[in-house]
């Protein structure tokens, strides 16, 4: 066992499949020499040469596109956008040729596109979106958001060897302020399994990503007014752990859905329709929904502390939910 | 914006040093032939409303999907986009596949899920188009990027039109394969026509070869009419691929002579332009150089070819046309492995 941060599991977690299987290969801009903008590429070029670790010009269609041409013919290319607001560049090579291969053809398509999303550190409006909502409503595709090095690690290992396109969004905020022990073994952490991360009876938060420790510290918080929440770490966004937000649902019978990404069509009004649909009877108040508002992500720090999801604000909207 | 002709027999020149024997030349008819007149045969099915979808013709640029297919060796692989159904016909693919595609058949390579030439194989080469035009220049980057990595001798070869060199991805895809020194030859099909727009509002340049040297890539023009020219060219590049000097781009200089699809009378193409283009129907103009090159004994013996071929065509007409429709239950089948 050893103390791994966020970053280096994401980093342990493709240098191990990168030695295990020869197909896998690393292309983006400045992954190379510099080892990528936030380090999570370095020492590979070293590693394992500049045939499998690959500085590309600054061209996301391009990265991603070449993925995919390489993935059709055996390879398990990992493509990584330096900032996941990028991801936008490569919109069509994702959705319309990546998601679509098997369906049309049968042919499948095994990248993963990889890169720093979230707020928090004053990045402003092109290096702070949580995109995913984007690709959320693209059949083909999937979607992974690790709040966990254990998960950062063992769902990169995933991603790399599912058959599909997964995009997988990092938290930059989580890089190196989230640190635990990871097993020394190889393990994986299957796509579409949600974690609880907190038992409580009275209130489920349904979240993912960076919220799933503003939810924890605001359920501490509330445990202080006797109100028991559990917390539900979606942790793949697509395919969604349908059976896990409904025993959730159905157990508490009061459900706050949070989440980083701006609240109108965000994917957690999913979750909300999903529970309406099948546990409706359960439930014993009106599914809130927490989110940033539907502004861009603003760069001053109390502008962006306005816009992102506070503990305080979790809290508040719990003891009124838990008050019906 | 148009040469005048200088005369109304448009010849084949044969280029210099091109090895072909007469069963290649004879062949490169025949895929020529099959190319129009299955295309010829799908336009009866369209009329019939057997084709459920739009129908695309390549009519008059038959000898640039030919001739391109057939420079390619086992192991290359292609992407065509929605006019080289004559690419496909040269790599193995039946007419019955395409009928069956175009009908919306359960036979159909996609089995019913996606329509005209949006189909391929993996294991033949064959990589399926997507209907944003460029996408495809990525791609087979990285496919060449494969070859490269495993140094394969092979090459990925793809096409793209004098509209969509206007994308994103022709300058991201070739620039990529440049930079790379990629073993990708791209095929651009200028037919001077992207939908109703006129190339002249697509690029400020004459030659659209002329961008190949901006990317560090070799350039030529090339007669698209003339199927010799064609497949001497794009051996050409290939070699120069294996060679390691990245991509070559060739500007196949051609004309769309019907609309972008059959529902498009492309009254915008001005008269004159047209007519003088059809003095260069690529078929002709071979069928004439293998009369007169003594390729053939007489005409007849092409004819025998153009029989052949009505027969094979009626054949595949029989067999998609009695195959049923896809079950709707493969409908919500494939959408992940």
């Amino acid at each position: 066992m050893a103390v791994t941060t966020y970053i280096d599991a994401i980093k342990e977690g493709i240098w191990e499949e990168m030695e295990k299987d020869e197909s896998v290969f690393i292309l983006g801009e400045d992954v190379g020499i510099y080892g990528g903008a936030f380090k999570v590429t370095k020492g590979m070029l070293d590693k394992f040469g500049p045939m499998r670790v690959i500085d590309t010009p600054i061209s996301e269609s391009a990265i991603v596109g070449a993925a995919i041409g390489a993935a059709l013919v055996g390879m398990r290319p990992v493509a990584e956008m330096q900032f996941i607001d990028f991801i936008s560049c490569a919109f069509d090579q994702i959705v319309n040729f990546a998601a679509k291969c098997r369906y049309r053809w049968g042919a499948g398509v095994p990248i993963v596109v990889r890169g720093p999303s979230g707020g928090g550190v004053h990045g402003g409006p092109f290096h702070s979106q949580n995109p995913e909502a984007y690709f959320f409503n693209v059949p083909g595709l999937k979607i992974v958001c690790p709040s966990t090095a254990y998960d950062a690690k063992g769902l990169i290992k995933a991603a790399i060897r599912d058959p599909d396109p997964v995009l997988y969004f990092e938290h930059k905020y989580l890089y190196r302020r989230i640190k635990e022990d990871l097993p020394a073994e190889d393990f994986v952490v299957p796509i579409g399994k949600a974690a609880l991360r907190r038992e409580g009876e009275d209130l489920s938060i349904i979240t993912y990503g960076a919220m799933v420790y503003k939810a924890l510290e605001a359920a501490e918080a509330l445990a202080q007014d006797g109100i028991d929440v559990e917390v539900l770490d979606l942790r793949s966004i697509l395919p969604l752990d349908e059976e896990a937000i409904l025993t959730t649902a159905k157990k508490t019978s009061k459900v706050i859905v949070l989440h980083e990404a701006t609240l109108t069509g965000g994917p957690g009004g999913e979750v909300v329709a999903r529970i309406a649909e099948k546990a409706f009877e359960y439930l014993d108040g009106p599914i809130v929904r927490i989110a940033p508002p539907d502004t861009p992500v603003p760069y001053s720090p109390p502008l962006e502390e306005a816009f992102l999801p506070q503990t305080k604000d979790i809290v508040a909207k719990a003891k009124k939910l838990a008050a019906y | 914006m148009v040469k005048p002709s200088t005369s109304d027999a448009y010849a084949i020149a044969v280029p210099d040093g091109l090895e072909l024997d007469r069963t290649g030349r004879l062949e490169l008819y025949y895929f020529m032939a099959l190319n129009r007149k299955l295309e010829e045969r799908l336009g009866m099915l369209y009329r019939q409303n057997k084709v459920v979808g739009g129908l695309y013709s390549s009519l008059g640029q038959e000898a640039c999907s030919v001739g391109t297919a057939y420079a390619l060796e086992r192991g290359d692989f292609l992407a065509p986009m929605i006019r080289n159904l004559g690419s496909l016909l040269v790599r193995g693919v039946r007419p019955t596949d395409v009928m069956a595609q175009y009908c919306a058949r359960a036979i159909g390579p996609t089995r019913g899920k996606d329509l005209n030439v949006h189909f391929g194989w993996v294991e033949r080469g064959l990589i399926a188009p997507i209907s944003v035009v460029g996408a495809l220049i990525p791609v087979m980057a990285g496919i060449a990027l494969e070859m490269k990595m495993h140094d394969k001798k092979n090459v990925a070869l793809t096409y793209i039109g004098d509209g969509g060199m206007s994308t994103t991805d022709f300058h991201e895809g070739l620039n990529f394969a440049a930079v790379h020194k990629l073993p990708m030859i791209l095929i651009v099909e200028n037919n001077q026509w992207a939908y109703s727009t006129h190339v002249s509002k697509q690029a400020n340049v004459r030659d659209l070869a002329v961008r190949a040297e901006g990317y560090g890539c070799y350039g030529e023009i090339v007669d698209g009419n003339n199927v010799l020219a064609v497949l001497d060219a794009t051996r050409r590049a290939r070699t120069r691929c294996l060679r390691g000097e990245g991509p070559a781009m060739l500007e196949a200089k051609t004309f769309r002579r019907k609309g972008h699809a059959e529902h498009d009378d492309a009254g915008y193409v001005p008269r004159e332009q047209r007519a003088e283009w059809e003095k260069k129907d690529p078929i002709d103009a071979y069928r004439r150089f293998l009369v007169e090159r003594r390729v053939v004994e007489s005409a007849s013996e092409i004819d025998e070819i153009d029989a052949k071929i009505v027969a094979i065509l009626e054949a595949a007409a029989d067999e998609a046309l009695s195959a049923p429709f896809p079950d709707p239950s493969i409908a919500r089948e494939n959408v992940y492995g």
